[in-house]
């Protein structure tokens, strides 16, 4: 009688890994599509960069340009 | 002497009966569980009528939902619902093999262990109230958690086996889903979101009475109190007319809301007169009638109690639609 490598119980594990996979992956898809719409949902951007100790060349020109206003008769 | 590759030849045979025997052994080892019987655990028929209501809560709210934050905050609803489910089973597996209904479920039949289930339950609770949160605000992700803790911890660990009133208060637990959905539209909650709660809250008791009074449950096998073996058959009549005229009092009620206008009057008269005639007949009868014609009655009273349900719910989208379009405006409150 030859072995059967192939038993049920292998068969119902590798449904159960394969369901595990699918799940897995939906819910790094499910967190990407959040993300995005999250993101492309925040509006204008100058209004929250600048804060992460990045230099900003469109705020700080803004900021100079303030300046000069204030300081120009 | 044997030569040495007829001893190799018989350790080999050896072996193989060896995993013969091994894997004859495996074949007799409880049944080992499919994905399947993990998605049995999460209830996946209560789940869809949760997802049907907290839809029509999170569309019929006068704030637009991005649609892909509603699939996500539906999912999570779902995801909430079902792990209650598996919180249930887990907790309730001792009585589940008592009764004929709750044998066949992957605990009673061995292919999934009580730890199981309370772990997936937790995880599944955790996933869902978070990624709720993270979706939508603060207030559904709280009121998700809440009818989780409810139908766990208040119905199913402390009330359904204490008291017969178990199927009214633990009816909150199938009620939040609406209130949940308009949360995650609006973030607060409203007199229209209450209404929503109470139509579904004063809908499951004469719902599942009428089904007690024809299903021949062995509940009381398993030590669950319920209405028609601890207050008699007669008593749990009265109790199905007495809780459809609240019933039909929200259903009006909602009509006068922003929720309402004349196609949710009409549905809502309709679908009003019809279950309040089934709950008097079912009053006006005695079990001896009701034995004669193999509770007809009550049978038919079941199947509008779903019809009823599926209908206001059905009816409020549908207003909602046509409101949205300016075709049918109406004041509300």
């Amino acid at each position: 009688m030859a072995i059967q490598v192939e038993h049920e119980l292998h068969k119902r594990r590798a449904g159960r890994n394969w369901g595990l996979l699918l799940i897995l992956i939906a819910f790094v898809g499910v967190v990407f599509g959040l993300t995005v719409v999250k993101v492309t949902r925040l509006g204008d951007a100058r209004a929250f960069e600048n804060f992460d100790h990045v230099a900003n060349p469109a705020l700080e020109r803004a900021a100079e340009e303030q300046e000069l206003q204030e300081v120009t008769p | 002497m044997r030569a040495p590759g007829a001893a190799t030849a018989r350790g080999a045979s050896e072996d193989v009966r060896m995993q013969e025997a091994s894997l004859d052994e495996s074949a007799a080892v409880p049944v080992e569980a499919g994905l399947g019987d993990y998605f049995a655990l999460l209830k996946p028929r209560v789940m869809s009528l949760v997802v049907f209501t907290a839809l029509v809560g999170m569309l019929a709210a006068p704030v637009p939902v991005h649609p892909y934050i509603a699939f996500v905050a539906t999912l999570c609803i779902a995801v909430g619902a079902g792990a209650s489910g598996a919180l249930n089973m887990w907790w309730d597996s001792d009585i589940d093999t008592k009764m004929r209904r709750t044998r066949s479920r992957p605990i009673p039949q061995g292919r999934v262990r009580p730890e199981e289930a309370l772990g997936l339950g937790l995880a599944l609770s955790g996933f869902a109230v978070v990624l709720l949160w993270l979706a939508t605000n603060l207030l559904s992700a709280a009121l998700l958690a809440f009818t989780i803790f409810f139908y766990s911890v208040i119905y199913s660990m402390i009330l359904k086996r204490r008291t017969p009133q178990n199927i009214v208060i633990g009816g909150a637990a199938g009620a939040f889903p609406p209130m949940i959905g308009w949360a995650v539209a609006t973030g607060g909650v409203s007199l229209e979101s209450v209404l929503l709660f109470a139509l579904v809250f004063m809908w499951t008791p004469p719902h599942f009475w009428a089904l007690a009074l024809f299903v021949k449950t062995d509940y009381g096998d398993a030590g669950v109190p319920m209405l028609t073996e601890t207050h008699g058959r007669p008593a749990t009549r009265v109790q199905v007319f007495a809780y459809t005229l609240p019933l039909v009092a929200v259903s009006l009620g909602i009509a006068f809301t922003s929720l309402g206008g004349w196609l949710y009057l009409a549905v809502a008269l309709a679908l009003d007169v019809w279950f309040l005639a089934g709950a008097w007949a079912i009053f006006r009868r005695s079990e001896a009638q009701a034995e004669a014609d193999s509770y007809a009655t009550e049978k038919r009273v079941f199947m509008v109690s779903l019809w009823y349900l599926f209908g206001h719910f059905g009816a409020i989208l549908a207003q909602s639609v046509l409101t949205q379009w300016g075709l049918a405006q109406w004041g509300g409150f």
